[in-house]
């Protein structure tokens, strides 16, 4: 088995699953963790460990800084203009709903909220509960018979007064990409607030919030190779400054007396109580990875085998795929005609791929294709040929197994 | 709940002996292929579940798949009727009746799953966090019997 440099910095890869060597293709779910992650992340608690922005002793110190340090390289990494654009969270999704909840003044009764059709229930459900809140109308954006946006639909939506739009980056279904740079003008133009949810862009696309013009960004570490329990808000400083925080407590206060309390500044108002410490020092061992390597040898890689798997998939008897396209990103859905998706993924099980098969939550997208489910395989940036080939076999003997009796 | 009528649970009752033939088929398997195709054509041994019966309120939750169950107590045996939508939950659902189909509270509080499937060599497949719901299944089975 050829093993690339990329490949071997991951552990967990090379590894059985009983007679099957392992072939990992749920990355949509979470990508695996490079060594040098793993490491930081026990660097920390063996050497350095202490509670961050408030110590008077030097572990402390080291701690703030390794964790600040990891700000001002997701600012980089992201081309955020200010390192207080950049706030953490648990993930995308406490990420989304901290947004929703910090723009419940910005919402009034009759406001419309439009939310892309192919959304992940984090940046849909937020913004229902955001609309049931302030009396505001929540629409779907319809997609194309491709299964893409319909812009034009979209075009004819903003016509009439919008507060917000809520877009995919990438879809974590079909893997199908949003041109966001081109919406988020449209978007703005119309004087709404454009937010995207990036998390299944950030570890497959070259990501510059100052390119895409969108207002919030919202994605995961564990998406991009860094660990679980983190992830980021981005969005415009004045937009930001304006938001109400969700988690009020430690860390976010300037004064606090029984009376009354003083928000502090960004990013900490936003960010209440002790952070993910470990894993924001892990994520920046993840941006050096990234920064690491040739992402953009490694994404045009990544998107040839995406393309052959899609060709390899479709050539398949009774493999139907949906919204395929040679610009997509990342993943591929699937159903077997005639056949349950899970028993489809119980099947692979059994041969070591991984892959998931389910609603992806995403049920209005499956209810818009008709579907109960579908399969989805994804890669990542250690994906190659092997993985590719492994994957056609199983799915081979699964289609056999199934449909042969 | 609504639910159907003696006839049916005795339907079910019938392919017993089939069912539990298939069930020693899938013990002696030693290849996974052969394990799963056995399971499988076990399986189709059950009366299909009329449509009128797949009512949601009848469904298991905690299983990806669509899981009817339905419980008939007839003097001291409890009578299961179950179905699902996937090929193999519905084999693993025709093996587990090979078990405790027609089993007395006595017994069925006695059963173990964990034992009996690995027992047919499908100890992986009662993981908790398996999306099969195999779990969620048996604990209904014994919920409904109390």
């Amino acid at each position: 088995m050829s093993r690339s440099p990329i490949r071997q910095q991951f552990p967990i890869l090379n590894q059985m699953m009983g007679s099957y060597p392992l072939c990992y293709l749920d990355n949509a779910a979470t990508s695996q963790k490079p060594e040098r992650v793993i490491q930081a992340m026990d660097d920390y608690y063996r050497r350095y460990n202490a509670n961050v922005h408030r110590g008077s002793y030097q572990l402390s110190a080291t701690a703030t800084s390794a964790f600040e340090a990891v700000r001002r390289q997701l600012q980089q990494f992201i081309h955020a203009a200010h390192p207080q654009e950049v706030i953490f969270t648990h993930g995308t999704t406490e990420a989304l709903n901290l947004l929703a909840y910090g723009l419940n003044k910005h919402i009034k009764p009759g406001d419309r909220i439009l939310v892309d059709s192919t959304a992940h229930h984090a940046n849909l459900v937020p913004w229902q509960q955001l609309a049931q809140r302030c009396g505001a109308e929540l629409i779907a954006i319809p997609l194309t018979d491709e299964l893409r946006l319909d812009r034009q639909a979209l075009r004819t939506l903003l016509q009439q007064p919008t507060r917000l739009v809520a877009l995919n980056h990438v879809s974590n279904v079909l893997g199908t990409v949003n041109d966001i740079a081109a919406l988020a003008q449209e978007i703005r133009a119309a004087g709404a607030i454009c937010v995207v949810d990036g998390a299944q862009a950030i570890g497959h696309l070259p990501v510059d919030v100052q390119q895409l013009g969108c207002d919030f960004y919202a994605f995961s570490g564990h998406k991009m190779y860094g660990p679980t329990g983190v992830g980021v808000l981005w969005g415009r400083l004045p937009l930001l400054a304006t938001l109400e925080p969700m988690l009020t407590g430690g860390e976010m206060i300037k004064t606090v007396s029984f009376t009354q309390t003083e928000f502090g500044e960004l990013p900490f108002r936003l960010e209440a109580g002790t952070p993910p410490i470990a894993e924001v020092i892990g994520l920046g061992a993840a941006i050096d990875f990234l920064n690491s390597v040739d992402r953009n040898n490694a994404q045009q890689q990544e998107q040839q085998l995406l393309q052959q798997l899609q060709q390899q998939l479709a050539a398949l008897p009774g493999i139907t795929l949906y919204g395929a396209h040679a610009d997509n990103r990342g993943a591929i859905a699937f159903n077997l005609a005639g056949e349950h998706h899970q028993d489809v993924g119980i099947l692979l099980d059994q041969q070591g791929v991984a892959i998931r098969c389910g609603h992806h939550c995403a049920m209005p997208l499956m209810d818009a294709m008709g579907l109960k489910g579908c399969c989805r395989v994804s890669l990542g940036i250690y994906s190659n040929a092997d993985d590719i080939t492994r994957f056609i076999q199983a799915l081979r003997t699964t289609i056999t197994l199934l449909t042969g009796e | 709940m609504e639910q159907p009528d003696q006839p049916l649970f005795a339907l079910f009752l019938q392919q017993q002996p089939q069912l539990q033939q298939a069930a020693e088929a899938v013990a002696a398997a030693n290849q996974w292929q052969d394990k799963y195709r056995l399971l499988m054509q076990a399986g189709k041994l059950l009366p299909q579940l009329p449509p009128q019966w797949q009512q949601d309120a009848a469904r298991v939750s905690g299983c990806e798949s669509a899981v009817w169950l339905y419980h008939l107590q007839q003097q001291q045996r409890h009578l299961y009727l179950a179905d699902s939508d996937a090929r193999v939950v519905r084999g693993l659902i025709a093996l587990l009746l090979a078990g405790i189909n027609n089993a007395s509270a006595t017994e069925l509080a006695a059963f173990s799953a964990e034992t009996y499937f690995a027992h047919l060599g499908l100890a992986g497949q009662l993981s908790p966090s398996r999306s099969n719901g195999l779990y969620a299944i048996v604990d209904m089975m014994k919920n409904l019997s109390k």
